[in-house]
């Protein structure tokens, strides 16, 4: 039996590659994510007030970020709009638009569904008690509101975290990536790196993604009740 | 007795369907109404459209001077909701808030009163209920005879002129319907002005100063307690109350 192959980590710099390859994936996917928050939230707020003509749009764009495979949409963007409308994107940037264009869908419907979720009661009882349009939102509506998305929305902050490996086909070197190029250039010498590197992979993923899932858990034992 | 709330000729309608039709009632300082009758007969509805919960087609709610019902002014109107206090059949409370805040936010954050005066006084009713161990738990800790306690108080705490009760038990276990109603009368003795929507007719019996019985959106009968529950005039009423014994006392 020969070695796991982790030894090639501790060659030259492999390990800080990796790391850098991490960084390139959380980035993008922090930048989207924030993105997506930002005008989630908007549209959500939007899309709640039940409006039948920007209901219809939302849920064409929501079919279509459901139905169409995120890779589909990078190479839409990367490699189509380049040729055919003649933009010149960076990879990185064509995935932050794909990433966002994906996260405000969802989020989109996050925020509708937690809004929509809070019973009339609540806003009937805080009215009867004297409370304004305003206050109501403040004191009532939108704390519940906020307790009922952090949970879904951590949930979709993970996915796209884990999803920006999709990103080194339109070739950004990300942390997958740079675990490919370590791998190759060790053939000879470690031809078992493969395992080793993707296991490292692997723990990089879930050290960046589970702390957030134990944060979302936490969170839902106490208050989602 | 000073005329507090005053209802003329009230009419409503969802879309087409006449639910209220030329409702009137005037409601004296310290008087207890009870509304009963069949579901569906509009005495919720009713109840609702007394503190603009529900708008009108016809007909005014004026409380003293003030027409409440319809009303444009969205000040105004929030002002008067102060004097009304409203307890609903379902359980309303904040569930992200402690006991103690569902009690205090609208006097501190409506009426701009002192905190340490308001929690003051929360902890005082919340001990008149029986919860006053209550005050850090959530909502959802709470049973739901507790939670329609925390609920009145709620209310109270604003110092309403005039305390409106939708089917406040409906929801309830049977085990907890005495524990609000205990809370309700006590209040009906201190000389609380109230309206009750109510299907315990014992209790509606016990508490009230008169009874109306509502049905197809309409006042069909409204009496004294004993005369209208031992002598009812109409047929309808007859009826009804034979119904609701058949149901509460079989035998």
């Amino acid at each position: 039996m020969g070695s796991l192959g982790f030894e090639v980590l501790f060659k030259g710099t492999n390990m800080l590659r990796l790391l850098e390859g991490l960084g390139v994936a959380l980035k993008i996917s922090l930048v989207s994510v924030l993105i997506s928050i930002v005008l989630g939230i908007a549209f959500g707020m939007l899309v709640s007030m039940k409006k039948p003509a920007v209901n219809a749009v939302f849920n064409v764009y929501l079919e279509i970020v459901r139905i169409m495979p995120q890779m589909v949409l990078l190479f839409i963007v990367y490699f189509g709009t380049t040729k055919s409308l003649g933009l010149n994107l960076s990879a990185e940037a064509a995935s932050i638009i794909v990433f966002s264009f994906w996260g405000t869908a969802e989020m989109t419907d996050l925020v509708r569904s937690a809004i929509i979720s809070i019973p009339v009661i609540q806003y009937e009882s805080s009215a009867a008690l004297g409370m304004s349009r305003l206050q109501t939102q403040l004191y009532i509506i939108i704390p519940q509101t906020i307790r009922r998305l952090i949970p879904l929305s951590i949930n979709l902050i993970t996915r796209m975290i884990k999803t920006t490996s999709l990103v080194m086909m339109i070739g950004i070197v990300e942390v997958l990536k740079v675990g490919q190029q370590i791998i190759e250039a060790n053939r000879k010498s470690s031809p078992n790196a493969a395992f080793g590197v993707f296991a490292t992979v692997f723990l990089l993923y879930f050290i960046a993604c589970w702390p957030i899932s134990q944060l979302s858990k936490y969170l839902e034992n106490k208050w989602v009740k | 007795m000073e005329e507090i709330l005053r209802v003329e000729h009230l009419h409503k309608k969802y879309d087409d369907l006449g639910v209220l039709e030329d409702v009137s009632l005037s409601v004296h300082k310290g008087e207890v109404i009870a509304i009963i009758g069949p579901s569906g007969c509009g005495k919720s509805t009713f109840l609702r459209c007394l503190n603009g919960l529900e708008d009108i087609q016809d007909g005014r709610v004026i409380l003293h001077d003030e027409i409440i019902n319809p009303c444009d002014d969205v000040k105004k109107l929030q002002k008067s909701r102060e004097k009304i206090g409203m307890v609903f059949q379902s359980y309303d409370l904040f569930p992200h808030k402690t006991i103690l805040q569902n009690v205090t936010l609208a006097p501190v954050k409506v009426q701009k009163r002192d905190k340490a005066e308001v929690e003051a006084e929360a902890m005082e009713l919340l001990t008149r209920v029986g919860l006053e161990s209550k005050k850090y738990n959530y909502p959802r800790q709470l049973s739901g005879g507790q939670k329609q306690r925390v609920a009145i108080v709620r209310a109270l705490i604003m110092h309403p002129e005039i305390l409106l009760l939708d089917e406040i038990t409906a929801a309830l276990d049977t085990e907890m319907v005495r524990e609000v109603l205990e809370v309700v009368l006590s209040l009906a003795r201190e000389g609380r002005t109230m309206i009750i929507v109510t299907h315990e007719l014992q209790f509606a019996r016990a508490v009230a100063d008169r009874v109306i019985f509502m049905d197809g959106g309409n006042i069909v009968e409204e009496g004294a307690p004993d005369e209208f529950f031992d002598h009812p005039r109409t047929e309808r009423t007859r009826k009804f109350l034979d119904n609701e014994r058949f149901t509460v006392q079989p035998s």
